[in-house]
């Protein structure tokens, strides 16, 4: 039996090209919803299968608006059996804050897992999987491609985590409780059912009210870089292009 | 790469289904220098056709919209696009369990292939389906899906190969250039000189718009406006499914269309597609349809919104419970896609009548695509599509109709009725009142039961006759079927024998009326009429118009006011359509105005065998038989007004039209009003006026009996002369008039009401007309008869039909049926031709 906690975030969808809102503060999502971080959608994945393998069960918690129970939803209907809310006003949290919140939430619990995604799809600050490890006390691991429960007697002692690097796999051994960070890759996620989701839109989702925390990092505001148009570039033809294309070989480093 | 021309005879925006299948056709019929552009990559630029549930149900209210479904699905088959796969409606409630049982009626007068079925005959061939949810279904065989992107891409490629078209992918529209130089025939906008695109301008005298969604917008660069709105149609699909894992090809199981619950859902290869209109209506802004490269999936499929389809996701469980509740099975597909949703639901095709040479070909189904593309090629060459669409010509829309805000609420309202049980009675609701007549807060007082026609609110009967139901008992053919008896009254019947007796006062204020003046208004009126109009001044004409191939395109009346002027009174559902027809037909240098005035005036009927008594109450004028002949109109002086009378009649009696200006008709129906309470006057609405009287004397309406499908012999209105002057269709006429008729048109009278449960039933219309074989009956040109309309005939106690049937069976006496709801009832062709089956002399009209 293993009792997972998962932390997701709300994060807006984006197409091809990313349009930010006039006042330059938030990607504007008019056009395409939000969703939850692909990393963080894996991490529900494997809780999931983790349980229907063991047994237990998993709770997905997310800090955000009332509407990222939505999201908490969506990961309700993967097989997810609870949902927390730490309803926010929808003003954005740094990772300090944030970190504080969810430690201060899940602390005491009983969880024996913390998973959470490598890094949000939106912020990409890589931090709140550590902080929140950092305040709980609890051991971390991040970038991780893939995951066990080794076996205790009859309970669950530890778990085996590794992830690449460079080539190479880095195998870390934890005990439980502890707090690992997942990539995208580490398995497929299943499609919710319908069964699933009519499940999901019944549960209840637990709002619960986050620690205030307090953040040094404030967004100023957000800017589209200016991207070159894509297109294809004739280098020449025939043997008029060689001087051409050989400099360019060089420049993409595959020259010996 | 292709080089991007200077020079273009047409220039078509669009290459979805429609944009592809109008190049095509275009191509067939020898246009050369086409240019097709999208904002898009080819073969899926990222419109409605992109993501299409890409099925066809042969059966539709419409029958213009069958036949272009027929018409589509032939050239799908042709392509090699087709896969048949049978197809149900369903139902869940016993008035749907009728409502099927009509469909499978009036499938038979369109020889579709349509059986009822019950449960457990539907789980026979839909296996997964719990036959304990529904009550029963109707099966249709010929029900199929297509691969709508690779027919496209044929569609496209054969006009490619044909030497006939450049494809500009990738390209965006800038512009839509136009010019007034005074060659755009009034039109406000001028015409079309050029299209300005990203890859450059095109120099061209003729655009058409086949953008779905876009449409509006890229007509607004050109100062036109297409009354159509994106919204959104929630789709899923769930999958792998079990049991289709070993099924071959993309579909082996029938469609299924929940209709009760606005639903659909169809085996799309390995997968469950899951449908439905029964969501709140999202009407979706064209400026906020995001980019190709903003877009998550597509411009056309929109983030799914989960929270409006949880009802769906349960109602879709309890009918295929195992199949879409396992758990393996997984939503792999949702989306919010984007389709056109016009007012009236049908397209919008048309050159516009704001810009010459600006078309529209939009809001079409995957379904109509083809059909249309080639109904709007052949319109484009010749004038006269061989189907009859003029029920999704552009120019029917009025000014109001064209709003943003009326378009966008019928559309909602229209939505979550797109699998409802459609009544032909059946009233919008939002938007109204818009147009109301002078008269409308007497009319309102005397308890009128308002129907709309082209925004106008008109009564339809009064609920202060009621009084009269007592007086008519045992006249009335009370209606006791619920089907029937909705949006009717036997008031409308009560009303009608007290016009035959006395006189009614009906509201005609939504006629359009149409001025032509001008040295060259006589020259204007006598190109497009096939009556003579070089008439006296004071003659009223009767007349239609015809398209170039001789098919009906018009039907309405001509007052020749003065030597250089002469007024048409139309339909008001018409009026915009008969504007734009005879502007556009008006000869080149013919020196001829043609205006829309019919917000100047109001019009009063006043009719019955004491409308004569009644109106010299009011004038001291000679409106005696002799001093006023019928098929006169002049200008009386009455109840201190200037009133134009014209004498003619649609209800059979004596009496008149008075035309006076808007601002004046509540005096001048006051003064009617008390002239003629001694007479026993009533107020009569539409249900007299548009069913009852007309039918009674075998009066043909637009629309009804007289469409593009059907000419005049066959209509039986010919005469013994055709005018030495030319006129629209009139080499067509001519040729038509030289051979029998195929069909004729036929009243018929219901010989027997009885069901089998022996209530007496009374067929609203569109019923197959059968053979003593129980065959729908057919034309050596292969049109079938159905009933074109149907009403009570009070005056002469039998419930009237209109029909065309086969030449041969056109005989008076002969004993036919017709199919209603699954039963026969006998009729008899009480006329074969025009002649009235009331007052067949004409005696009351003439006097």
């Amino acid at each position: 039996m293993v009792e997972i906690c998962v932390c997701v975030k709300r994060v807006p969808m984006v197409g091809g090209s990313i349009l930010v809102t006039p006042d330059g503060l938030d990607v504007d999502v008019s056009m395409s919803g939000f969703t939850v971080s692909p990393h963080e959608e894996c991490a529900v994945e494997e809780a999931v299968q983790i349980t229907e393998r063991l047994g237990g069960s998993v709770t997905v918690l997310t800090l955000g608006p009332a509407e990222a129970a939505g999201q908490l939803r969506d990961m309700l209907a993967l097989g997810a059996g609870r949902g927390v809310l730490l309803e926010t006003d929808g003003a954005e949290w740094g990772p300090v804050a944030t970190a504080a919140a969810i430690a201060d939430a899940v602390r005491d619990r009983g969880f024996d897992l913390l998973l959470f995604g490598n890094e949000a799809a939106d912020t990409g600050g890589y931090q709140v999987p550590v902080r929140a490890a950092h305040a709980l006390g609890l051991q971390c691991v991040t970038g991780i491609k893939q995951l066990q429960i080794t076996a205790g007697d009859g309970d669950p002692a530890g778990i085996v985590a590794s992830r690449e690097y460079r080539g190479a796999d880095e195998v870390f051994k934890l005990p439980l409780p502890a707090v690992v960070s997942v990539k995208e890759g580490i398995n497929l996620p299943r499609y919710p059912s319908l069964p699933g989701r009519l499940r999901a839109k019944r549960a209840t989702i637990d709002t619960i009210e986050p620690s205030a925390g307090k953040d040094r990092l404030h967004k100023a505001g957000l800017r589209v870089p200016v991207t070159s148009s894509k297109g294809a570039q004739v280098l020449g033809s025939g043997a008029e292009a060689v001087p051409a294309l050989v400099g360019l070989l060089d420049e993409l480093g595959v020259l010996p | 790469m292709n080089d991007i021309p200077t020079r273009a005879r047409a220039v078509i925006i669009g290459a979805g289904i429609v944009g592809n299948s109008l190049v095509y056709h275009l191509a067939k019929l020898g246009w050369r220098d086409l240019v097709l552009v999208d904002k898009g990559p080819m073969p899926n630029p990222g419109g409605s056709t992109g993501h299409a549930s890409n099925f066809i149900y042969p059966i539709d209210y419409s029958k213009m919209m069958m036949e272009l479904t027929r018409d589509s699905t032939e050239q799908y088959k042709q392509l090699g696009v087709f896969t048949e796969s049978g197809g149900f409606e369903v139902a869940r409630t016993p008035e749907r369990m009728v409502e099927l049982q009509r469909r499978c009626s009036a499938s038979k007068a369109w020889e579709i292939p349509a059986e009822m079925m019950t449960p457990v005959q539907v789980r026979e061939l839909v296996p997964f389906l719990d036959e304990s949810v529904i009550l029963g279904g109707a099966y249709f065989p010929t029900v199929g899906v297509v691969d709508s992107l690779r027919a496209g891409t044929l569609m496209r490629e054969h006009a490619q190969s044909a030497g006939a078209l450049t494809v500009l992918p990738n390209t965006e529209i800038l512009g839509i250039d136009t010019a007034n130089d005074g060659t755009g025939a009034g039109r406000s906008g001028g015409r079309v000189t050029a299209v300005r695109t990203s890859a450059g301008d095109i120099e061209t005298e003729m655009c058409v718009i086949c953008c779905g969604v876009w449409s509006p917008r890229l007509a607004r660069m050109a100062g036109a406006r297409i009354a159509l709105t994106p919204i959104v149609h929630q789709m899923i699909s769930v999958g792998p499914i079990a049991k289709f894992a070993d099924t071959p090809g993309e579909i082996s199981y029938p469609i299924v269309r929940d209709v009760d619950l606005n639903m659909y859902e169809r085996q799309h290869g390995g997968d469950m597609e899951v449908g439905s209109y029964a969501h709140r209506p999202m009407i979706v802004n064209a400026d906020s349809i995001p980019s190709i490269e903003q877009a998550v999936l597509s411009p056309t499929e929109l983030p799914f919104t989960q929270d409006d389809f949880d009802p769906q996701l349960a109602e879709a469980l309890e009918l295929m419970p195992d199949l879409l509740g396992d758990e393996r099975a997984g939503i792999r597909y949702a989306i919010n896609g984007l389709i056109s949703m016009t007012p009236d639901g049908h397209p919008v095709i048309g050159e516009t009548p704001e810009v010459a040479g600006l078309w529209s070909v939009a809001a079409s189904w995957i379904k109509e695509g083809p059909g249309i593309g080639r109904a709007a090629a052949e319109w484009m060459t010749s004038g006269a599509p061989e189907i009859d669409i003029h029920e999704s010509d552009i120019s029917r829309f009025w000014p109001h109709q064209l709003t943003t805000a009326h378009v966008t609420a019928r559309a909602s309202e229209g939505f979550n009725k797109m699998y409802g049980i459609v009544h032909p009675g059946e009233q919008w609701e939002s938007g109204r009142p818009t147009r109301v007549g002078p008269a409308y807060d007497r009319e309102r007082d005397l308890g009128a039961v308002f129907y709309e026609a082209a925004g106008w609110e008109r009564p339809h009967w009064y609920e202060s006759n009621a009084p009269l139901l007592e007086r008519c008992e045992g006249r009335l053919m009370p209606r006791t079927a619920e089907w029937e008896s909705r949006w009717w009254s036997p008031i409308i019947n009560a009303e009608h024998l007290a016009m035959r007796e006395s006189a009614a006062l009906i509201d005609l204020t939504a006629f359009a009326v149409l001025d032509v003046s001008g040295p060259g208004a006589l020259a204007a009126v006598q190109h497009v009429a096939v009556a003579q109009m070089d008439v006296a001044i004071g003659r009223v004409i009767y007349t239609s118009l015809l398209d170039e191939a001789g098919g009906f395109r018009g039907d309405l009346t001509i007052m020749r006011l003065a030597t250089d002027r002469f007024r048409i009174v139309t339909g008001g559902a018409t009026g915009p359509m008969d504007l734009k027809w005879i502007t556009d037909h008006v000869p080149a240098g013919c020196n001829a105005a043609v205006s829309d005035v019919t917000s100047a005036w109001t019009t009063l009927g006043l009719w019955g065998p004491r409308a004569r008594e009644i109106l010299t109450r009011i004038t001291s004028e000679d409106v005696s038989h002799a001093g006023m002949a019928f098929g006169t109109c002049k200008e009386i002086e009455a109840c201190g007004l200037t009133v134009l009378a014209s004498r003619i009649s649609y209800v059979g009696e004596l009496g008149w039209e008075l035309y006076v200006p808007m601002e004046e008709g509540g005096k001048l129906w006051d003064a009617l009003w008390d002239a003629g309470q001694p007479s026993g006057l009533i107020p009569a609405g539409i249900g007299v006026y548009g069913t009852t009287g007309r039918l009674e004397k075998g009066y043909r309406a637009f629309g009804n009996e007289l469409t593009g499908d059907f000419n005049l012999v066959e209509a039986g209105m010919t005469r013994p002369k055709v005018k030495a002057q030319d006129f629209v269709g009139k080499a067509a006429y001519l040729s038509q008039r030289e051979q029998p008729p195929a069909a004729v048109l036929c009243t018929l009278t219901v010989d027997d009401h009885a069901s089998s449960s022996g209530e007496l039933r009374y067929p609203l219309g569109g019923e197959p007309v059968l053979g003593p074989d129980g065959a729908v009956l057919t034309d050596s040109r292969g049109r079938t008869s159905y009933v074109t309309s149907a009403g009570s005939g009070p005056s002469v106690g039998k419930h009237i039909l209109l029909a065309y049937l086969p030449a041969g069976e056109a005989v008076e006496g002969r004993s036919l049926a017709i199919e209603y709801l699954g039963e026969r009832y006998p009729v008899t062709v009480a006329v074969a031709g025009s002649t009235p089956l009331f007052d067949p002399a004409n005696d009351r009209i003439r006097c």
